[in-house]
């Protein structure tokens, strides 16, 4: 199935890319170039097959490794800042959020 | 289901709720960033919490500790596997454009929260509890047209309760917020504090005739008071309703509750809301729990409200309502055993079996009463067990009147420590002195024909007058009991 | 016997140690030659102060016998490791400048050591190498601050995306460089500038500090002159790390013992010795170049003089890696590439309208082409209703590719191909057509998808020179096998001593 130039814009849209006419035109073409490749995953019959999320995994399972819960960091907000785009007492600043 | 709620204007209420409750660690669920409440804004956002390039989650095994403690209390299933999965959309107070949350596979699975309501007892099934990080916080006062935005909240641990649409009616929805919140307390999960915003509700609320098919459902965000989650949830029946009987729909939507104007309204920052692209996070494997870390956290689970309130019901002989007050919290519970045990070790086991009484019934009354009128919780009661069953042994053995106990009780609250001091300071003795209380019993009689008269006449009044004037003469230090018994030997009643 | 470069990481290792040469002297060396070869684009930036200053350090440890196991050897990173006191972009306009405020762990224990850690290896930093755009590309191109040139011909492109490592290395500007590969980004490079590279098991390395592109694919190695100048940085760089909950536990290894240790059965002429190698029949199809086929031919029989049996083996889903990888790693990546929206660091758009502009703006100005193709193709696989289709049926033929290597390996204990299907290609070539590229890492992705470690050791050379790699792919933590091999297929051999005649 191909993708539509209104898919392009919903992607870039949920992506937050702003994509111009030229780029988007482009980008139709090679996605859908893109997905030609991928059609024939797509036939294979994975039934009873598990996903292989990390692939560790394939080895056994895998089990997620815990911190005990200490507080190891310290004010660092002045080095976190100093690459700030905009900052003011202490807070990031962006273009009103409207909730 | 709880069933045959009352119906608004012909419509039946359905009503689930999700409430995320912070969970009490010292670090973050995924950083060593502390979760201290209030300090200056991102001095507690770590590089983690920042989504700097190259750091990495690890998750803090207190966070799933308590999560377990929860599944254990509720009657749930805590998973042997659960999987975190990354929910993906941009906000500016959500620095790796993802939230990390469990999605397929919660760590809490099933389980029921059970309350009265009124004389009924409620149960609400739990869909759910997962583990997940909280977000930073915008701050929309003015920065020359800029909102400025504190990360310190962004990965403070979560657990998001999600129940079943098993509520019928607001009260009932604040009833079961009420136990939850008393729940997580009294497990010791969460601090429970509502201004902080460490316990808040989302409700998803809708109508429908009844028997038809659910209705659609608007969510209510962010509730963060037992009131603002009635008053919402209240003012988004009135929207549905009228709108419905205006032959109009009701369009799924996340919306806002605003205090002020008392009134719900939807929110324009969830506009990817349908498509948050969730797939298991591929820096985190599952998360495993076994079998033995279940069974440790169970020997450690402190004794459930229920099971307390029966065996103070059982043991103590206490009402069931009683029974309840004491277990309202665990501090609570724990204050009304200390007294009941003082009172036992002072009073001696003549009356032992009215002690659990008398401590629950001082509890209730002087003590809510007390607390209540100045906003304190029992944590912060400034009278010791210890003085409080003295107190209520020198009423027991007739040293004290009411009066009298409640003058030595305010004295205890201001700072006094010793009850016989006070009383003996203060005079309040009753008077147990035979020969003195005839006297005065005598003279009231001589002076109070008339009432006597009355009460002969078949004024029950009058006779109380009388007592009372035994009282006055004596101060307050007649034992009320006596001074009647006397009375009415003395008129030959 | 040959005793490796005599400018590779273990030679220079041991003249420190032996004080015939100081580390500063080296360091100024190698700074004069990276200085002459600018035109390569191999560097982004160079910290010439920061390496003397390291340089004189060093060679005060080694005075008083002290030090690192590498201790004054220079090296420089790939521009996706964080560093402190060096920017790091990740190739990238987004992060143009950027000054993390820690230090990648394989960064940290190749030098000075992790904060409240052991001493690092004592290796001198020189400055950071030019990539693809986080590490997206195979050729070097996608990189926002210009392309690098191939030393064995400067037309061509040098691989990628750790394109300035092998570039530094084949041109003679560091003995050792690190690198990062998601789907070949070591081996490929490695393969197309005559060089030795690593990819070990996923999880051997410690990914805190490397910038994300797949999370699940990514791994940190190393390129270098030689397989034991790889195995020295490997054991040094690798190991448990707590800061990463997909690290491996398994104690730290010393894969230059493993790769100097006698097979059993083996002898002095025949040291591989018993050693199975499974050549997978999909890793030679028609359409591998004649002069690729042919190099990689030549260097199979060398090991088979040197005792190795090679059997045929099929990796019946070799093709279907190439969809497969091209969902999981661009949704992983359209993920981890959220975080730069201009609101804590990067880049920010300088004019918008509304936080909606600002994040577009941001994100556009921000990322290059490859980035947003592959931020595209990664957010419309995760996207509601496709999320099944895409991400999760890629994810169980990953499964299915892994078992696959299980089969081959139950009777061979070594996988050997191509790495790529031909030699460098020119600057330029493939720009116009992005898809057709993914094509071409067509032999490296199947090990990635599985987690397994690989390496590219010179091969000799095909058409107009240029350097072709041999692909040996090992078993979970084989590592150790893999070094045994090249590095006795180095000791009969000459290829890896090749140099392009073109430096300063």
């Amino acid at each position: 199935m191909a993708l539509t130039r209104d898919d392009v814009s919903r992607i870039a849209q949920l992506a937050r890319l702003e994509l111009g006419a030229a780029e988007q035109a482009a980008m139709l073409e090679q996605l859908n170039g893109f997905f030609d490749i991928v059609e024939r995953m797509r036939a294979v019959d994975t039934r009873g097959v598990a996903p292989l999320y990390t692939p560790l995994a394939a080895l056994g399972e895998v089990a997620l490794r815990l911190r005990e819960d200490a507080v190891t960091e310290r004010d660092e907000r002045a080095a976190h800042q100093a690459v700030a785009p905009a900052v003011q007492d202490g807070l990031y600043l962006v273009p009103r959020v409207i909730e | 289901m709880s069933a045959g709620a009352a119906l608004v204007r012909g419509w039946e209420v359905v009503i689930g709720l999700e409430t995320h409750a912070q969970l009490s660690t010292a670090s973050k669920i995924f950083s060593g960033a502390s979760t201290r409440f209030g300090a200056a804004p991102n001095t507690q956002a770590c590089a983690l919490d920042l989504a700097l390039p190259g750091t990495l989650p690890v998750l803090n095994r207190g966070a799933v500790e308590r999560a377990i403690r929860f599944g254990l209390a509720v009657g749930a299933r805590v998973a042997p596997l659960s999987i975190f999965a990354r929910k993906n959309y941009f906000y500016p107070d959500l620095p790796k454009g993802y939230q990390i949350s469990q999605y397929e596979i919660p760590v809490v699975q099933g389980g029921r929260i059970e309350f009265a309501l009124g004389d009924e007892t409620k149960t609400v099934r739990l869909t759910r509890a997962h583990l997940e990080e909280d977000a930073g916080k915008s701050l929309h006062e003015d920065y020359h047209g800029m909102s400025g935005i504190d990360l310190n909240r962004a990965g403070t641990p979560l657990l998001e309760i999600v129940s079943e649409p098993d509520m019928r009616s607001a009260a009932e929805a604040v009833e079961y917020a009420k136990a939850l919140h008393a729940l997580v307390v009294w497990l010791g999960i969460c601090d429970g504090n509502m201004q902080e915003g460490s316990f808040r509700c989302d409700a998803n609320v809708s109508v429908r005739r009844p028997g038809a098919a659910l209705g659609t459902r608007r969510e209510i965000k962010n509730l963060n008071s037992f009131r603002f989650l009635q008053q919402a949830i209240e003012s988004e029946l009135e929207w549905q309703i009228e709108r419905l009987e205006d032959g109009l729909a009701v369009e799924q939507a996340t919306v806002l509750f605003d205090p002020d104007s008392g009134a719900t309204r939807a929110m324009r920052s969830k506009e990817d809301a349908h498509d948050y692209r969730y797939f298991p996070d591929p820096d985190l494997p599952p998360l495993v729990i076994a079998p033995a870390w279940i069974e440790r956290v169970r020997s450690e689970m402190p004794e459930l409200p229920g099971a307390m309130a029966a065996r103070f019901q059982r043991d103590d002989a206490l009402a069931a309502h009683d029974a309840a007050m004491m277990t309202q919290s665990l501090a609570f519970a724990r204050t009304y055993e200390a007294v009941r045990d003082a009172c036992v070790a002072q009073g001696g086991g003549r009356t032992q079996a009215a002690w659990p009484k008398l401590a629950a019934n001082w509890l209730m009354g002087e003590v809510s009463k007390r607390l209540n009128a100045e906003g304190l919780a029992i944590e912060r009661l400034p009278v010791s067990s210890a003085a409080l069953a003295t107190l209520i042994c020198r009423v027991a053995d007739g040293t004290l009147s009411h009066s009298g106990a409640r003058q030595v009780f305010d004295a205890l609250w201001g700072g006094e420590t010793d009850v016989d001091a006070v009383i003996e300071a203060r005079g309040l003795k009753q008077m147990s002195d035979a020969g003195a209380l005839e006297a005065i019993v005598d003279e009231v009689i001589a002076a109070n024909a008339k009432s006597i008269d009355e009460w002969r006449a078949g004024r029950d009044k009058a006779f109380n007058a009388l007592v009372g004037q035994v009282m006055k003469a004596s101060k307050g230090k007649a034992n009320p009991a006596q001074a009647s018994e006397l009375l009415r030997r003395k008129l030959g009643a | 016997m040959n005793t490796g470069h005599p400018d590779g990481v273990a030679a220079l290792a041991r003249a420190l140690r032996e004080r015939r040469i100081s580390s500063e002297e080296l360091t100024r060396t190698l700074l004069a030659r990276i200085e002459a070869e600018r035109e390569l684009g191999a560097f982004l930036c160079v910290d010439a102060e920061g390496a003397l200053a390291q340089a004189r350090r060093a060679d005060e440890r080694l005075a008083r016998g002290a030090g690192g196991t590498l201790e004054g050897v220079p090296l420089a990173h790939k521009d996706v490791f964080v560093t402190r006191g060096l920017p790091t972009s990740a190739g990238s306009k987004m992060l143009a400048g950027y000054a993390s405020p820690f230090e990648a762990t394989v960064v940290a224990r190749l030098g000075a050591g992790e904060p409240g850690g052991p001493p690092g290896a004592g290796m001198v930093t020189l400055g950071k190498l030019n990539c693809d755009e986080f590490a997206m590309g195979s050729s070097n191109e996608n990189s926002a601050f210009g392309p690098v040139l191939n030393p064995w011909d400067r037309t061509r492109v040098p691989g990628g995306s750790s394109g300035g490592s092998a570039a530094a290395v084949a041109a003679g500007l560091v003995p050792a460089a690190t690198g990062t590969d998601t789907g070949g980004s070591i081996r490929q490079p490695a393969s197309l500038c005559g060089v030795t590279g690593i990819k070990p098991t996923y999880g051997v390395c410690s990914r805190h500090g490397m910038i994300a592109f797949a999370s699940s694919l990514d791994q940190a190695g190393v390129l270098a002159r030689s397989a034991e100048d790889c195995a020295l940085l490997l054991s040094a760089m690798s190991g448990h790390d707590r800061r990463d909950a997909t690290s491996s536990e398994r104690p730290a290894q010393d894969f230059h013992a493993q790769m100097r240790a006698a097979r059993a059965g083996a002898d002095g002429g025949r040291p591989l010795a018993g050693l199975r190698i499974g050549l997978p029949r999909e890793f030679f199809p028609p359409a591998l170049a004649a002069d690729v086929a042919a190099a990689v031919r030549a260097a199979l029989a060398a090991l088979e003089k040197l005792g190795a049996t090679l059997l045929d083996v099929s990796l019946p889903r070799t093709e279907l890696a190439i969809p497969v990888y091209y969902i999981i790693a661009p949704a992983e990546a359209s993920s981890n590439l959220s975080r730069y929206d201009g609101v804590r660091y990067g880049h920010r758009a300088a004019q918008y309208a509304d936080l909606a502009e600002m994040y577009r703006r941001t994100r556009s100005e921000g990322f290059g082409a490859e980035v947003k193709r592959r931020i595209m193709i990664g957010t419309y696989v995760l996207s509601h209703g496709y999320y099944d289709a895409y991400y999760l049926q890629a994810q169980k033929l990953r499964r299915m590719i892994a078992e696959d290597f299980q089969a081959c390996f139950a009777h061979c204990d070594v996988i050997a191909g191509p790495v790529a299907p031909q030699v460098a290609a020119r600057l330029g070539e493939q720009a116009h057509d992005p898809i057709k590229a993914y094509l071409a890492d067509i032999f490296t992705l199947p090990a990635s998808l599985a987690g397994l470690p690989g390496m590219s050791v010179p091969a000799g050379f095909g058409d107009g020179g240029m350097p072709v790699g041999l692909q040996l792919i090992g078993n979970y933590f084989g590592e150790g096998t893999l070094l045994h091999a090249a590095h006795a297929l180095q000791q009969a051999s000459d290829w890896h001593l090749r140099t392009p005649g073109a430096t300063a």
